[in-house]
């Protein structure tokens, strides 16, 4: 019991300080006389905002720098980019992340879709949808033992089990250490672990599609999709003709948030692909194998800076695209 | 919208209405789609997403010689065969000195103030670049949407060379403090975007209205913009909360020691050092899980609501 009241106090006081110091600083803000009082309060608002971010702009600028340092802390000019771009392995990285965007992104908003358009005014619409929304509460380590049950090598993996119900001598796989797909071995083709990894992921994220296009779903008018049928549409057609376009930004939003999440998918990596072994690692995985385990810091930060590189322009859409759906209300 | 939040002043009911929109408009999109096989593929895959967690659930109450040696699934078959001594072994077993059940306590002390501190810090700011004329207002805005590009993973290794530098060295950030302020450096601009999304889209007649009448701008936050803004807030703290609850990177990296690490990094090391253990990770696993599927659960609507808000067209 000792440690639920030390929690509890420990958070309580935290929050306390936090209010205690905002509302002095605004009372000293109020004292002051016009012009300066209006300024120092608008400070005391933003203030903490801005100290926060700071600590997100200075790292990242920093961050810049130490990827043209080598292992050493060294200049090293645009070395590490030419590691990456050059050695086999980081092909192997910067395609599995390639196929990881394209792959998780697609399956999960077509998901999301389908489940969304069935399941509108079906009885037991709620349930079905919190069933499926349900893994997203749940952490990448919780969800690495949960799938560890299904590809396991061992007689409590699902997967294996279900092989053996087939006809013939079915011998065990190995499922998270099979870098091959198809028999294939490249540096541009995920290997099966890569891919059994990626269901664990649209397990989650398909919730997430689910539940947002669901609800745009629902605010496309009723009299729209009647004027389609009333000019002969068949559903199929008034659903893809009339209600997609319709949700178009909404799917956009999905999509971009999807993507921006499993490009920087990380702690599923380090669970299931054992940090990245037999070919499974990733931009962000690569990052830090790189900057703590290898203790290359130079390196992990150029993965970082070329993470940026492909996170922004796709921000920039989804904060576009909202924008856009907020103005065209 | 209405049967969370004090009365609202007719105007801005009218207005605020817009951004829930959920079951007024129920369209007849199902029936345009037609409600035939397209049910059989959803309870499918609403099935098929269930049984993972399913089978972990089953397996944290079996016996440890028949998680090992057997399917979950053939519990069915002998469904007395129950236990609760993983759950009971697992908060008593140690991890780097620690019993798992302090852990839980830790994941507590890092989540809690892990939601709230940026949410509050969060919404002040929200309010600024959304109510309070000031220079700059709108470049600030742009660069915070700017910097939602900055993966966490970038700012890792620098800020963790900020927290040990000599200047931070005097600030009692040690262990898990270092973590809540980290959590907040890394959830600021998704949580400033997303309340300006909200705030700033309360209906300016009321806000210049209060004005008018000599109403503080801290009196208009407090009384006016936070009891509107509860739905957007209380979706963000518990997208906030659940990603914090369930961190392992950010805890790892700026927690120190085994004393001030959370569930996740437990679990984690069980699974390296005592990776047949299937007894103990099944039951550590679900007790990590526990209290997001109750916060989930019971908190759905709001999350649901919030999600919304700032990503469907109203």
């Amino acid at each position: 019991m000792g440690d639920i009241f030390s929690s509890l106090a420990l958070v309580v006081v935290g929050i306390a300080i936090f209010v205690a110091v905002l509302g002095a600083l605004y009372w000293l803000a109020s004292q002051l006389p016009e012009p300066w009082r209006e300024r120092a309060r608008t400070a005391v608002f933003i203030g903490p905002g801005i100290i926060l971010l700071l600590g997100l702009v200075i790292p990242a600028l920093l961050n810049f720098r130490f990827s043209f340092l080598d292992r050493d802390e060294e200049w090293y000019g645009f070395g590490n980019y030419r590691d990456i771009f050059t050695n086999d392995n980081n092909i192997k990285v910067l395609a599995n992340t390639l196929w990881w965007g394209i792959l998780v992104t697609g399956v999960s908003t077509v998901i999301g879709i389908t489940i969304a358009r069935f399941a509108d005014r079906m009885r037991g619409e709620p349930f079905a949808k919190a069933l499926i929304f349900l893994p997203t509460a749940i952490s990448m380590v919780g969800a690495g033992i949960i799938w560890n049950f299904v590809y396991s090598p061992k007689e409590y993996g699902l997967l294996n089990s279900m092989l053996r119900l087939l006809p013939g001598e079915q011998e065990t796989k190995f499922f998270l250490q099979d870098p091959k797909l198809f028999g294939i071995q490249s540096n541009y083709v995920p290997g099966l672990n890569t891919i059994l990894i990626m269901v664990v992921i649209i397990w989650i994220q398909a919730g997430f599609a689910t539940v947002v296009i669901s609800a745009a779903l629902k605010g496309v008018p009723d009299d729209l999709v009647e004027a389609a049928k009333i000019d002969g549409a068949t559903d199929r057609q008034a659903f893809y003709k009339v209600v997609l376009p319709y949700i178009k930004g909404t799917i956009i939003t999905v999509a971009t948030t999807v993507v921006i999440a499993v490009l920087k998918i990380f702690d599923i990596i380090q669970t299931m692909g054992k940090g990245g072994s037999f070919g499974t690692s990733t931009m962000a995985n690569e990052m830090y194998e790189q900057a703590f385990p290898q203790d290359n810091e130079g390196l992990g930060a150029a993965w970082a800076v070329l993470l940026f590189v492909a996170v922004a322009p796709i921000v920039f859409v989804n904060a576009r695209n909202q924008r856009a759906m907020r103005e065209g209300r | 919208m209405t049967d969370i939040s004090a009365p609202l002043p007719h105007a801005v009911a009218g207005a605020t209405d817009k951004v829930k929109d959920e079951t007024p408009l129920m369209t007849k999109v199902a029936k345009a789609t037609g409600g035939g096989p397209g049910k059989y593929i959803v309870w499918l895959i609403a099935a098929l997403w269930t049984v993972p967690t399913m089978g972990l659930l089953i397996s944290s109450f079996r016996p440890e010689d028949d998680i090992k040696t057997s399917g979950w699934w053939t519990w069915f078959g002998e469904p007395a065969n129950v236990t609760l001594d993983n759950y009971s072994s697992v908060l008593s077993d140690k991890v780097g000195g620690q019993p798992f059940s302090s852990f839980f306590w830790n994941t507590v002390r890092i989540a809690v103030p892990g939601a709230i501190i940026p949410i509050a810090v969060a919404s002040f700011a929200a309010y600024a670049l959304s109510w309070m004329h000031f220079k700059g207002r709108d470049a600030l805005s742009v660069f915070i949407v700017a910097l939602m590009v900055v993966p966490l993973q970038m700012c890792l290794i620098p800020l963790l060379r900020l927290f040990s530098s000599d200047a931070f060295e005097k600030l009692p950030l040690e262990g898990i403090p270092s973590i809540w302020l980290a959590h907040a450096i890394f959830g600021m601009p998704i949580a400033i975007f997303l309340l300006k999304n909200f705030i700033g889209s309360l209906p300016s007649e009321v806000i210049e209205a209060a004005r008018v009448d000599g109403a503080s701008h801290m009196t208009i936050f407090l009384k006016i913009v936070m009891p509107l803004s509860v739905p957007a807030i209380a979706s963000l703290a518990i997208f906030q909360f659940l990603w914090v609850w369930n961190d392992l990177l950010v805890a790892k990296v700026f927690g120190g020691g085994a004393a001030n690490q959370p569930m996740t990094y437990a679990l984690v090391d069980m699974v390296g050092n005592k990776g047949n253990e299937w007894q103990l990770l099944t039951a550590g696993a679900f007790i990590t899980m526990i209290v997001p599927l109750i916060v989930f659960l019971s908190l759905q609507r709001f999350f649901v609501r919030g999600l919304l808000a700032g990503s469907v067209k109203g």
